[in-house]
């Protein structure tokens, strides 16, 4: 699929996103619309993976280790083929629902489950050693958020995965400056995070986390790069799309009013017709 | 004392054996292959091995990735630290998500004697049980360990280990290890008292038994080395033909096999059960075998307790 069809994509997911937070009364909306575009690069441009190939062991591994962002990974994976989006929206956090509120492995296409913070990368040099152990050449995902880089636990899988020189593993911080409490740099410094990975070991990248084309080309250049694993630090906005909730830390997690809602719907369409129009 | 062979070199000597011919098995170590007596598998199967650093959170995270690839992992490293350091690694990545991850929690309890509660294991067994989906196992012996482990060879769900560090004197023997996973092992029947009792604490309850015998005591002993899934069954039959219960663990008298054995009787068939642990505070300085003397865990004590029950 081409970028711009991709871009064009991403503003029609998100309105997804939107409507499966209301379907289920909550998200974490903010994160939602800050790592969708990384999502959807990711599976969409880079991920060897199917709705068929789930089991296959040459299939490429992802985990959204920042789990709480799994409205935007249910309409990705809809988007994909793995789940229904209108399964996901009449049941969405409804009593004995599979579809929860952070990934849930008994759902095709969810390799860990996950939630609490800082097990995405440590889970993925598991795998990426084990892809290495049996010279399979398949490639390992993670994404995680800044104000996750706080768990200590990051840094042991960061250590460990230079140590090991792993090449076959891509972690994502989602860097969208904002947490539940506030900005990242008031909660606990984030800033220099390229000289904190560069000095674990990692081929560090820092992008346009908003822009498909950057996206695509870190992902590529990932993919390249070897004898040491790649971070990609995705520069992003919380709440991205709409003013409504952008860079707004009351929206990490929140249930848009009627109000908020069709502002946000408005503000989407705008942004697709305007792509659409070669704007 | 007999046997030198501690538990933990039965789980080594286990794996190096199988390893050989299932490349799937995959060992990890925090800076603990030594102390897990390991460094042979580690010096044996380099490429079936892995060093996490003294880091055990990670640990056990790459423990379940590796297994969510088809590996079997192993993942070795003191029972104090494995089981609280990286208790939501094991409740997450192993029991959550259904990974094929045995943890072995080594020098559990109270092993490491004078080095202090940091150092000690005395809540594994209630932490590690109340997870869904994780199984919790304390083999008695050597030839009982080498059963279990190969048991946990041939299924693909996460379990807990724990092993002490010092060689325990035998329950059975090369020949004779009657084992069905997730069943309690009968030692020993009586219709005075009945004496379940877990890990290392098997064997001073089969001495306490004889010494029973000798004051005209008639005990039952069950070696309930699976914890959880606990057999439920094996405790009613055994409730059912005694007068009382004697529960004997090297855990906190909370949320232990004492906890669980009282459920399970009080529920079904209810007798006087009495739990034997450690207490609720950090024990007091000595090698294990001083601490279980001085709490009254080892044959004197069990036995002492057993005689006042039935009296």
């Amino acid at each position: 699929m081409e970028n711009r069809e991709l871009e064009l994509k991403s503003w029609q997911l998100r309105q997804d996103i939107v409507d499966i937070i209301m379907a289920g009364k909550g998200g974490h909306i903010g994160g939602d619309m800050s790592v969708l575009n990384t999502l959807l690069v990711l599976y969409q441009k880079h991920l060897r993976i199917t709705p068929e190939t789930t089991n296959d062991p040459n299939r490429d591994r992802f985990v959204l280790s920042k789990g709480h962002a799994m409205e935007a990974y249910y309409a990705v994976l809809a988007d994909c083929g793995f789940l229904s989006l209108e399964d996901i929206k009449a049941r969405f956090s409804q009593f004995g629902s599979p579809y929860i509120g952070h990934p849930n492995n008994k759902l095709n296409g969810i390799e860990m489950n996950s939630g609490s913070l800082g097990h995405g990368l440590p889970v993925c040099v598991g795998m990426a050693l084990a892809g290495k152990m049996d010279q399979r050449d398949y490639r390992v995902y993670t994404v995680m958020g800044d104000g996750e880089l706080a768990e200590g636990s990051v840094w042991e899988g960061a250590m460990s995965a230079s140590h090991y020189k792993l090449d076959n593993l891509c972690a994502v911080v989602d860097r969208n400056r904002l947490q539940i409490s506030g900005t990242t740099e008031e909660v606990m410094t984030q800033d220099s995070q390229e000289e904190r990975w560069a000095a674990f070991g990692w081929h560090v990248l820092s992008i346009d986390g908003n822009s498909i084309d950057a996206l695509d080309k870190a992902f590529t250049e990932a993919k390249a790069f070897k004898g040491k694993p790649t971070v990609i630090i995705a520069n992003t906005t919380k709440g991205y799309g709409s003013p409504v909730m952008e860079n707004k830390a009351g929206w990490h997690h929140h249930l848009p009013n009627a109000e908020e809602y069709q502002q946000i719907t408005k503000d989407f369409a705008e942004r697709k017709a305007a792509l659409e129009n070669g704007k | 004392m007999a046997n030198k062979i501690p538990n933990r070199q039965a789980i080594c000597d286990t794996l190096m054996e199988h390893a050989k011919t299932d490349k799937n098995i995959v060992v990890l170590c925090s800076d603990s292959r030594g102390s897990a007596s390991l460094t042979k598998f580690a010096e044996a199967f380099p490429e079936q091995f892995v060093e996490t650093g003294i880091a055990e959170q990670d640990l056990v995270s790459i423990a379940a990735g590796l297994a969510s690839c088809g590996k079997k992992a192993f993942a070795a490293s003191p029972a104090c630290f494995l089981t609280t350091r990286s208790y939501e690694q094991g409740k997450v990545d192993c029991a959550y998500s259904n990974t094929n991850v045995t943890l072995i929690g080594i020098s559990g309890g109270v092993s490491y004697g004078a080095l202090g509660m940091s150092h000690h294991s005395a809540q594994d067994i209630a932490a590690m049980s109340a997870i869904p989906n994780m199984r919790v196992y304390l083999p008695s012996d050597r030839f009982q360990t080498k059963c279990l482990i190969e048991a946990l060879l041939q299924d693909e769900k996460p379990a807990y280990v724990r092993v002490g560090r010092n060689p325990v004197e035998d329950v059975y023997t090369s020949e004779n290890t009657p084992f069905t996973m997730g069943k309690a092992v009968w030692l020993r029947e009586g219709s005075d008292i009945a004496i379940i009792a877990c890990g290392e604490m098997v064997r001073p309850a089969l001495d306490a038994a004889a010494l029973l015998k000798e004051q005209g005591i008639e005990a039952t002993v069950l070696d309930m080395y699976c914890v959880k899934p606990l057999d439920t069954e094996a405790i009613i039959k055994a409730a059912q033909g005694a007068k009382a219960v004697l529960t004997v663990e090297e855990h906190s008298p909370f949320g232990g096999l004492g906890s669980m054995v009282s459920q399970v009787v009080g529920a079904n068939c209810p007798r006087k059960v009495v739990n034997l642990a450690l207490p609720d505070a950090p024990v007091i300085t000595g090698t294990s075998k001083e601490v279980f003397a001085h709490y009254g865990l080892d044959a004197k004590g069990i036995s002492e307790t057993a005689a006042g029950l039935v009296k």
